[in-house]
């Protein structure tokens, strides 16, 4: 019987962790799935957009204008990924409390960015069921939204650990791959952004 | 990864059975528990395929009317694939992979849990239907704009949508659990090409589920968004756009194929050998032809769609025909396998030969149907639904059994008695076929599926519907001595030790069932086949002073 033979190993050694940390694999896994979301919600947009090419834009009228709040949310949403990015320096410096300063101003743009969202959607005068359009141009920020929303909620996390001193410069995989799920979202609005607002 | 070390003696907390297997985040249990969850769900969705062959049996419209039997084709599609074949397979990955390669457990052993509890709900969920004015009745397809608040106006179409989505959640987070431990955690030496065949084609089943299921997730959102808040997605009357729900639905929906058949013809390549006494024939071949499928599965959906004289016809003909090289390879793998092996007909093997003979029916009438020229005459009647039965069923399901049959002794130290399995095999085998087969006339004379009434008049329809229905009941009858071994032999089984089979993989190498830790101790691993190293060892010794590659 195979399993009484002495030439089996005794497996006390400790594996090691060679490249990247296993949470960092399944957060980059986890963001790969969430790429074919938004893929095929852009599918559907894209679709939607060709079928009507002659009359595509907002119904009765209305405008989608860039200029100026969804640039300045824009902005705001780029400056949070700056902002993410400067905490990992400190926590890899080993620099709590700056740690905590970036999370916590990356947290305050994220939120502004979703009220500014949700003034926008109140100012815009058409809603998800006036056509193709309107469907399309609240299903693709709307899950934008959720998903800057889901980050915010992450952030809090963070802040709430990092607040208790939980991370160090060797143990802070929570915060890259948070910080990399930020980024991935905030990719996400660049693209919906010159999609929805200048593409002609 | 945390580095202590576990001896036997460390011991969880004391906890009650029951709250124990409720909160466990052991793979072990949780494989325990999908597959019991699986078959349960296959009963009721065989119970709903009895309801649907006892209509059909004879002309004429019997005890259901055409909602109910559009109601019951449905439910019996979903449940059968999403909430029987992928978490049955999923499930038997959960068990397996982590001991054929070594590992302790998942990757994220909580999460693990989350993805199995959400099945059952999920399932409930698209059961609940029955409850609230009608389950959904588009079809496992749900074809917009019939599934459109218009036509499909209660809320079981609201609530498949939701049972899918959390389904769909569940395997993603799966896939992730599978792939970041297949790539983070296999011991040391298992090199990605001395990895076992099952873990290969479960690594790459979790990358078409991580990459193909999202976007059936945006589908289903957007059909939700159609239904309950003024969306025009899908309905051509408010200018959304039908034939996008059928490429959203079969860009998932065709590596779904892959997602069913590719397992299955993992735990084949695991079971041949062993019954063969040989190597798997060509492994770095078999290992090539997964990737390849799972790669141009992903460019063959739209042979789904040829009747919408939308598709680029020439393009999707090809490359589903294409398709068929590599699973053509894998056929050749296993008959080289069986050439010359001193073949065991043991029940695992029976169901696996019978997987590799059923597959290849089903294969070659998938290549019929990639022809879009005949698949115009064969588009939506019964010879489609002849091909998926003899790849869903005769696949995948003979493989679940065989993996059934194989591994009960690694998961209760107890072996399925042989007689009831051979009785089990062939009483399915049989129904099966006559099941399923007659379903390829139907198909050609003109049989239009999902209709629960034909032409009273034409007695070559109503022979061979009659026969189906006595198949399908046959069917049922197979699974009776299954469930009495099953019972029996959890009762009374005798103990075979940890390795009854001689198996070659890991998981044969701990004890039976394995400990909490799965591995005390590890034997060296140079080959795919570890475990059959070791027990030649004094061969492998041999080759390594002839410097061949045993060597360490």
């Amino acid at each position: 019987m195979a399993a009484e033979t002495p030439t089996m190993q005794v497996v006390a050694e400790p594996r090691r962790e060679a490249g990247m940390p296993t949470p960092m694999v399944g957060m980059l896994l986890f963001i790969a799935s969430e790429v074919m979301f938004f893929g095929g919600l852009f599918a559907a947009y894209f679709n939607s957009r060709a079928d009507h090419a002659a009359e595509w834009g907002p119904p009765g009228g209305h405008e989608l204008e860039a200029w100026p709040l969804a640039t300045i949310l824009t902005i705001i949403l780029v400056t949070s990924s700056f902002t993410i990015q400067f905490g990992i320096n400190a926590i890899r410096r080993g620099d709590q409390r700056k740690l905590r300063m970036w999370v916590g101003l990356t947290l305050l743009l994220g939120v502004v960015f979703l009220l500014g969202q949700l003034y926008d959607y109140s100012t815009l005068g058409f809603g998800i069921g006036d056509g193709i359009f309107g469907t399309t141009f609240y299903t693709l920020t709307g899950f934008h939204g959720a998903h800057v929303f889901g980050g915010a909620v992450g952030m809090t996390i963070l802040f709430a650990r990092a607040s208790q001193g939980q991370f160090s410069a060797k143990n802070h995989v929570a915060v890259e791959a948070i910080s990399i799920y930020w980024h991935f979202v905030d990719v996400v609005w660049i693209a919906l952004y010159f999609t929805l607002y200048w593409l002609k | 990864m945390a580095t202590t070390t576990l001896t036997p003696e460390a011991r969880a907390y004391n906890r009650s059975w029951v709250l124990d297997w409720l909160t466990t985040v052991d793979h072990k249990k949780i494989g325990i528990m999908y597959i019991v969850n699986s078959f349960l769900f296959f009963f009721l969705a065989g119970i709903l395929a009895l309801v649907i062959r006892t209509e059909l049996a004879v002309p004429g419209l019997q005890f259901l009317d055409d909602a109910t039997y559009n109601e019951t084709f449905t439910m019996h599609g979903t449940i059968m694939i999403f909430l029987f074949v992928v978490p049955m397979l999923a499930g038997f990955g959960n068990y397996i992979v982590p001991l054929e390669i070594g590992a302790p457990d998942m990757a994220f052993p909580r999460i693990n849990a989350l993805s199995f509890w959400f099945l059952p709900l999920g399932g409930l969920m698209i059961l609940s239907g029955y409850l609230f004015g009608g389950a959904a009745a588009e079809g496992w397809t749900g074809y917009a704009p019939l599934s459109e608040a218009k036509y499909a106006a209660g809320a079981g179409t609201d609530l498949w949508i939701i049972g899918l989505v959390m389904v769909g959640t569940a395997s993603i987070l799966g896939s992730v659990n599978f792939i970041a431990t297949i790539f983070k955690m296999r011991a040391p030496g298992m090199t990605l090409l001395r990895m076992p065949i099952f873990a290969w084609t479960i690594l790459v089943t979790a990358t078409l589920i991580l990459l193909a299921t999202p976007v059936l997730t945006a589908g289903l959102i957007a059909l939700f968004i159609d239904r309950n808040y003024g969306g025009s997605f899908f309905d051509p009357a408010a200018g959304g756009d039908p034939i996008l729900w059928q490429h959203i639905f079969w860009f998932f929906g065709h590596p779904e194929v892959y997602i069913v058949i590719l397992p299955a013809m993992g735990i084949a390549s695991e079971i041949i050998p062993v019954f063969s006494r040989k190597p798997l024939f060509g492994y770095r071949a078999f290992v090539f032809a997964t990737i390849t499928i799972g790669l141009l599965s992903f460019s063959v959906w739209a042979h789904h769609m040829f009747a919408s004289g939308q598709v680029f016809l020439p393009f999707f003909t090809f490359m589903s025909a294409l398709i068929g090289v590599p699973t053509g390879v894998k056929v050749f793998n296993w008959l080289a396998t069986m050439w010359r092996g001193s073949i065991i007909l043991a029940t695992p093997m029976l169901f696996a030969i019978g997987f590799v003979a059923m597959f290849v029916i089903g294969g070659i009438s998938g290549v019929i149907l990639a022809s879009a020229a005949v698949d115009f005459h064969l588009h939506d009647t019964y010879f489609v639904v002849a091909h998926l039965h003899y790849v869903f069923f005769g696949g995948s399901v003979f493989g679940i059994f065989a993996a059934t049959y194989f591994w009960f002794p690694k998961m209760t130290g107890k072996r399925l008695n042989e007689k009831l399995g051979k009785l089990h095999f062939w009483i399915h085998f049989v129904g099966f076929n006559l099941a399923f087969f007659p379903m390829h006339s139907l198909g050609i004379t003109g049989m239009p599926r999902r209709i629960a009434d034909y032409d009273p008049t034409n007695t070559g329809w109503i022979i061979l519907n009659s026969l189906e229905t006595v198949g399908a009941f046959l069917i049922a009858i197979s699974v009776l001595p299954f469930l009495v071994n099953v019972v029996a032999t959890l009762i009374n089984g005798e103990k075979v030790g940890d390795d009854p089979w001689e198996g070659n993989t890991l998981e044969w190498a701990t004890s039976s069932p394995p400990p909490s830790y799965n591995f005390e101790k590890l034997p060296p691993i140079h080959s795919e086949r570890p475990v059959f190293d070791l027990r030649h060892r004094h061969d492998a010794e041999r080759l390594a002073a002839q410097g061949a590659e045993a060597s360490h």
